[in-house]
């Protein structure tokens, strides 16, 4: 008689086998993390039914049952090992498992080297993802797979974790994306997660057996398992059960009295000692004094109207809510709205129109204004007057309550936007980068995740005497934490306000970089849906020491500051959607795809009644149809322009393959010189795109390494998909030296990332790799050096035909580099004349790359900007004093370009730094520009990107920092 | 190298030698030994023995949260013992090792410098302790005996802790290594205050005594172990504090531990120099200079490792020479950023000697860990089938349950391959 227990993160299971290995018993359900009380009550179950299991051994396993197990001194079996158990029992012949848990992704190989895997304690991808992402499609995960059953495209997601994908999946359901589409788009972001993270150059193949919760319950995750791993898997009778089992058939066999064992388990306090912080509040008194002191900070609402007075509106179309808010001419509240986002702002507003229309039919609209993520589609779908960015809505909201204000902070459900006011203008702006939510939709998250509503939920932790010290991580880290803090006895209250705190934290340390609050502001406003939880503004004021205003709007401030705004500018009339036309409205979306040009953009075409339409997806005009006439000079295209000219050619001597990824981007003109000279043909893989990317991703040993490495994968397999022979990509620890700083080098993933294709993709033995480690910073060692490596694999190179190719390849590098300065300065000449702004967009070489780059060189063109370069602008300026090591020839151009646009005193010229996710380099490099900018009274503006961008996002940024500069 | 220039930072000058010096605690024996040896030439200095929660919120509070984890923890403790009220910042110092090089932990003191003037204690020195000759300060010199003196702290070091490691698990008598550990690092510390213990040929003469002093300590060697090899960033990989306890986990699973010791990374270091030079090109003088230095340390470490074995029977890890020659089959000695080649080398060794369980530890995101730790595993797999590496990222996110359950996952493989004897493919080529 054996039981097999698996505690998992989210779920219990629990089987019972007799003494013949027939399953007698078996249950699966959600523990909501009450797992002594589930766990009892399962054993309790079990002896119940069957009294034969009273006496019984069991063996524990999972990750949530490692405590008490632990604390019981029962058996316990790691999860991945029970698998490997019962699999190698149950189902022999099979070649690899892919088991999705609750928050774990598992990965067994039983051929060909027994190999288990399990995903870092960074990874999405999971049940816990797949739920995250159906709540916010606002279905459960069952609907989701019914409606991934009739998709018609697949979206890309990025899959790394659930907060980026949430960032992806937001935009799509704004530009109106078809929900069956963004499902199935869901599920094919697990299954290139797991490969990506888990296969790590093993392939995938053979007899696969899918495992796990997930894969056993959503038939449509299975599909795209089978079509991204191209086998047909099968889901085992009982593949709920696995761990459980495995758990059992590993079983020493001590018998244990289960009536025993079930007492102690429920009577388990685990070891329970936890952080505690500061309780928010010490008593009512004190509550009702901060309550009191904030109830001061409003505007009348309800108002009525005359017949025939004139009314404002103002839309938020924000990515998890949609607000509205309709004011009189003295800017009090005539009705308002905050919706919650469910995936389709079009018709939210199309209710909110009518029923606006239908209870006020006496007002008459002078004017209206729409922001937030939706603004575009909105304002084409109700022909709204005015649209601006989410900035400037709450900056004028702000004004209202303190006209002083010199500090912004939005905290909303899916962004924390900050910025500080300087002059009556928008100077700094923080945004949260895809990676660090904790914001209202975290909350939101958890408690859904406790049957709570948002506010409920909230209000516990006031009172609450030891709020848990959670500190400030992302969500995906947060479950762990929370889960870690119930087991040490956390009550849910305590629990409550240490997440509160947690998201102040998150905002202040991770957001916006403060130490101080002196480094804020002294007129502080706090706005936003979170900003209405008393505990989150207490946990603020308490993390501060100061005292905010919470307009006691907070939650619609953006529609406000919309309305407010519209309010100034109204014309005569509003050419807002009138009542009658709203009767008649109808709105269509279409999927297709732009082939305008190779970035074959998705896009959605929605199109409305009156003959409106709006076009999302795309990231350039192109589909648009409507050629724009003001955009700026574009460097990026110059560059790859120039690139394109070093085109693959056949020689006398042999073809050498060369990655077009990381360095090469800037190497390309020196070693296709070089080696043209020396007669070899090049080679070079294709252009990146995401196919690209996904044909390497199976050999990536590291999962948390920046995009931009990763392509490097795709591009190898490219070359090899040619036939090349030959593939150079040296090792270099060195770049060449510019002398703009203390040293040269290369950041390490730039300097070694050879050797990790060498090691991991495999085909490579069949070929000649030359991965050799290379120093182009000394010219003269450098011909006498390569010609010892070149001879290691070519006969018949002599020293001085390396010696010529070696100063052509030298002078033709430099040329294009100076090329490269020559033109910027050219650009800048022409957009003086122009009076166009011009930014200077930041970055490394690589990042030319429109993989990896969205298009973002393109989309700043737009918006009638021209485009350089630091590379253009970096030679004009000498080393200069760093508060860091400048010790990197890249970044060292970083800096050179920050200290050029911090000392042209031009308000037109501005940086805007483009930073891959994961780039350990640009955590210094970020806050450096910051310092050398600030010093000269400029704004850094920074953008982060990964596999997936977020254009939304990148437009707030450029339209802030354009409005700032008083465009 | 062209000049360097960086902008201004407080000196520690002459005048400042009543100041207490604080520094982070990366290795217990290694660091006791070394600020004993401080206090000899006058500096008063002290380890930071601060730890939980508050050091991690100065840390996230003070430097940007997507640098490495060492950095935010070194910072995090020393701004935070700063706070405690504890040390006048007027008369305190500060000291950081900087090991130089590509990798951004060359950037620490800078970043360190940022986050004392953040949070308000600008005036208070930083001092380096390099390799590389970054930076001086006119008031901490150090001198020809001071170094000397320095080195044979790492070489007691590694041979306390390689012994203390083997023996600890075993003994019969619960605290009898640490016990003995304290004995000697008192010990060494009284001889070398009367100028003795430190010369090559007092360390030769030390050094077998302490090896015949463990292999006294009475063990039940009845008691099956798992061995398990602890590799990684070299902050994260010796740090309590950083790892979450790693060892004191480790041994409560039953596992024997062996960390490969500093002077391994002594040798990488002088090492990349000599490399650098044979591939690039470089000064002969440069080269010879460096060559001597790699012989001298060549001769220190074989003193070290025949005193390992001089009683007892010590596992003893292969000369340094030993490890680059087999790395050099999977990785180039170019690769020298971080502890570089020198980690993917200490993951063979420690497979080759029978420590094929082995915990990888490091900072989330750590750059040269994406080439040299998680980019080598696939290879090291091929090589030895029977490895068993487990990759683990620290950061201040990261659970402890989290890492435990995964650490649990390879130690559950190594039981079962436990079964292995050594005479496998696999095991059978012992040095």
């Amino acid at each position: 008689m054996r039981i097999g227990m698996d505690v998992g993160s989210t779920t219990l299971k629990c089987v019972a086998i007799d003494d013949n290995n027939n399953i007698v018993y078996k249950a699966y359900e959600r523990h909501y993390s009450k797992i002594a009380e589930k766990s009892a009550a399962m054993l309790s179950e079990i002896i119940t039914k069957h009294p034969q299991f009273e006496k019984s051994s069991l063996t524990v396993s999972g990750s949530a049952g490692m405590g008490f197990a632990t604390a019981l001194g029962l058996e316990f079996v790691q999860e991945v090992y029970a698998t490997r158990v019962s699999v190698s029992r149950l189902l022999p012949g099979t070649d690899a498992v892919i088991e999705l848990g609750g928050e774990d992704a598992k990965i067994l190989f039983f051929t060909g080297g027994v190999e288990v895997r399990m995903n870092g304690s960074c990874a999405g991808g999971t049940g816990a993802f797949i739920d995250q992402m159906a709540s916010l499609l606002g279905v459960d995960p069952t609907q989701m797979n019914t409606l991934a059953e009739s998709h018609e495209k697949i979206y890309s997601i990025a899959s790394r974790c659930g907060v980026f994908a949430k960032s992806d999946i937001q935009p799509l359901l704004n530009q109106g994306a078809r929900k069956n589409d963004i499902a199935a788009s869901i599920f094919t972001a697990v299954v290139n997660q797991t490969v990506a993270g888990l296969s790590q150059g093993r392939k995938i193949e053979g007899n696969v057996v899918y495992l796990g919760g997930p894969l056993y319950f959503l038939s449509e995750l299975r599909k795209a398992f089978d079509k991204g791993l191209g086998v047909t898997g099968t889901c085992p009778e009982n593949g709920l059960y696995f761990v459980a089992l495995g758990a059992a058939y590993s079983s020493e066999g001590t018998v244990l009295d289960m009536k025993e064992v079930k007492e102690k388990i429920a009577n388990a306090k685990e070891s329970g000692e936890y952080l505690g912080a500061t309780p928010l509040f010490a008593d009512e008194k004190e509550y009702k004094e901060f309550a009191v002191r904030h109830a001061k900070n409003t505007v009348a609402t309800d108002v009525k109207i005359q017949k025939g007075e004139e009314v404002y509106i103002g839309i938020d179309a924000g990515s998890t809510t949609v607000k509205a808010a309709v004011i009189n001419k003295n800017g009090e509240i005539v009705t308002s709205r905050y919706m919650p986002n469910s995936g389709d702002p079009v018709s939210l507003i199309k209710n909110f129109l009518v029923e606006f229309y239908e209870e006020f039919p006496d007002a008459v609209v002078a004017s209206s204004a729409v922001t937030g993520y939706g603004e575009d589609i909105i304002k084409n779908a109700f022909a709204v007057d005015f649209g601006l960015v989410e900035t400037v809505a709450h900056f004028t909201a702000a004004k209202k309550f303190k006209p002083d204000v010199d500090f912004i902070i939005d905290i909303g459900g899916q962004d924390i936007k900050c910025f500080k006011i300087r002059n009556n203008a928008i100077d700094n702006i923080f945004l949260n980068e895809a990676c660090s939510s904790g914001c209202g939709s975290f909350l939101q998250t958890f408690a859904a995740a406790w049957g709570y509503g948002i506010e409920q939920f909230s209000k516990l932790g006031l009172f609450a005497d030891r709020p848990v010290d959670l500190g400030s991580r992302c969500t995906v880290f947060m479950n762990s934490s929370v889960k870690q803090a119930q087991k040490d006895g956390a009550t849910i209250e305590n629990i409550s306000a240490g997440l509160s705190i947690s998201v102040v934290k998150n905002a202040l340390y991770k957001v916006i970089r403060a130490s101080s609050a002196d480094e804020l502001g002294k007129n502080i406003v706090v706005q936003g849906g979170t900003f209405l939880n008393d505990a989150v503004l207490r946990a603020f004021e308490q993390e501060i020491g100061r005292d905010v205003v919470r307009p006691a709007i907070s939650g619609i401030m953006g529609a406000y500051g919309a309305a407010l705004y519209s309010m100034e500018r109204a014309t005569s009339k509003s050419t807002l959607i009138s009542a009658k036309e709203l009767e008649s409205f109808e709105h269509k979306v279409k999927a297709v795809t732009c082939g305008k040009c190779s970035n074959n953009c998705r896009l959605t075409v929605n199109t409305f009644s009156s003959g409106r339409s709006f076009i999302g997806g795309n990231r350039c005009s192109k589909p648009l149809a409507k050629a724009n006439t003001n955009a700026g000079d574009n460097m990026f295209d110059y560059k790859r322009e120039l690139l394109s000219k070093y085109a693959p050619v056949k020689g006398k001597r042999p073809t050498i393959g060369l990655p077009m990824g990381l360095n090469m981007f800037e190497l390309l003109p020196f070693w296709h010189t070089f080696f043209t000279q020396l007669g070899f043909g090049i080679a070079l893989s294709e252009k990146s795109t995401r196919e690209l990317y996904v044909s390497g991703q199976h050999t990536i040993p590291s999962d948390t390494v920046c995009y931009p490495a990763k392509l490097l994968h795709g591009h190898i397999e490219s070359l090899l998909a040619q036939k090349v022979e030959n593939i150079f990509y040296p090792c270099m620890t060195y770049n060449l030296n510019e002398d703009l700083g203390d040293n040269h080098y290369n950041c390490p993933v730039v300097a070694y990332y050879p050797e990790v294709i060498r090691s991991n993709v495999g085909d490579l033995k069949k070929i000649n790799f030359m991965w050799d480690y290379v120093g182009l910073h000394r010219p003269k060692d450098f011909a006498k050096k390569i010609h010892g490596i070149l001879c290691e694999h070519f006969s018949g190179i002599s020293k001085s035909e390396v010696k010529a190719a070696a100063d052509k390849a030298y002078t033709e590098y430099n040329s294009f580099m100076n090329r490269i300065h020559v033109k910027g300065m050219e650009y800048i000449e022409k957009a003086k004349k122009a009076d166009r702004p011009v930014i200077v967009l930041c970055g490394r070489p690589y990042h030319l790359d429109e993989e990896i780059n969205h298009g973002i060189d393109k989309l700043i063109c737009e918006c009638g900007a021209t485009v350089i370069t630091e590379d253009s602008v970096s030679p004009l300026v000498e080393k200069f004093p760093t508060t860091v090591l400048n010790q990197w020839t890249y970044h060292s151009r970083l800096y050179a370009a920050a200290k050029y646009v911090a000392k042209a005193n031009d308000k037109d010229l501005n940086i805007v730094q483009l930073v891959s996710f994961g780039c350990g380099v640009d955590a210094i490099t970020t806050d450096e520009m910051r310092t050398i900018l600030e010093k000269d009274g400029k704004i850094y503006t920074q953008i982060k990107i990964d596999e997936i961008s977020n254009p939304g996002a990148v437009k707030i940024r450029l339209r802030s920092l354009f409005a700032a500069t008083g465009r | 190298m062209s000049k360097k220039i960086i902008e201004d930072r407080v000196e520690f000058t002459k005048d400042m030698m009543d100041y207490t010096i604080l520094a982070p605690n990366m290795l217990e024996i290694h660091f006791n030994l070394l600020i004993n040896i401080f206090g000899q030439y006058g500096y008063k200095t002290e380890l930071l023995k601060n730890d939980g929660r508050t050091v991690i919120d100065e840390g996230l509070k003070y430097v940007h949260n997507d640098t490495c984890y060492p950095a935010l923890l070194v910072i995090g403790q020393l701004i935070d013992a700063l706070n405690t009220g504890k040390y006048n910042p007027d008369k305190t110092a500060l000291l950081i090792t900087q090991s130089g090089g590509g990798c951004r932990a060359s950037n620490y003191i800078h970043l360190l410098r940022k986050a004392l003037k953040k949070a308000g204690y600008p005036q208070v020195p930083v001092i380096s302790l390099n390799l590389s000759g970054l930076e001086k300060n006119s008031g901490f010199k150090i001198r020809l005996s001071m170094a000397l003196k320095m080195l044979s702290a790492v070489i007691y070091g590694d041979l306390i802790m390689l012994l203390k490691n083997q023996v600890e698990p075993y003994e019969v008598n619960k605290g009898d290594a640490e016990r003995l550990t304290q004995k000697w690092i008192e010990d060494l510390s009284a001889e070398m205050q009367k100028g003795k213990g430190y010369s090559f040929f007092e360390i030769k003469k030390n050094l077998p005594k302490i090896t015949e002093s463990f292999s006294k300590i009475p063990l039940d060697k009845s008691i099956s172990k798992t061995k398990v090899g602890v590799v990684g960033e070299i902050y994260v990989k010796y740090s309590p504090l950083a790892n979450n306890h790693l060892e004191e986990f480790l041994f409560g699973q039953d596992c024997e531990v062996m960390v490969p010791g500093l002077l391994g990374f002594i040798n990488f270091k002088v090492d990349n120099r000599l490399e650098d030079i044979k591939l690039y090109g470089g000064n002969p003088f440069k080269k010879i200079a460096m060559r001597i230095a790699m012989w001298y340390l060549s001769k220190v470490e074989k003193n070290l490792l025949d005193a390992a074995s001089a009683y007892g029977d010590f596992n003893v890890p292969a000369p340094y020479a030993h490890i680059k020659e087999i790395c050099t089959k999977i990785i180039g000695p170019g690769c020298k950023m971080g502890e570089g080649w020198l980690l993917t080398a200490e993951m063979m060794e420690l497979i080759e000697s029978g420590y094929g369980n082995i915990v990888c530890a490091q900072p989330f995101g750590c750059l040269p860990n994406h080439i040299v730790g998680k980019g080598m595993i696939r290879k090291l797999k091929e090589m030895y089938p029977q490895s068993n590496i487990v990759p683990i990222d620290y950061d201040p996110g990261a659970t402890k349950v989290n890492q435990e359950n995964r650490i649990k996952l390879m130690l559950a493989i190594a039981k079962e391959n436990s079964g292995c004897t050594g005479d496998c493919s696999c095991c059978s080529n012992h040095h």
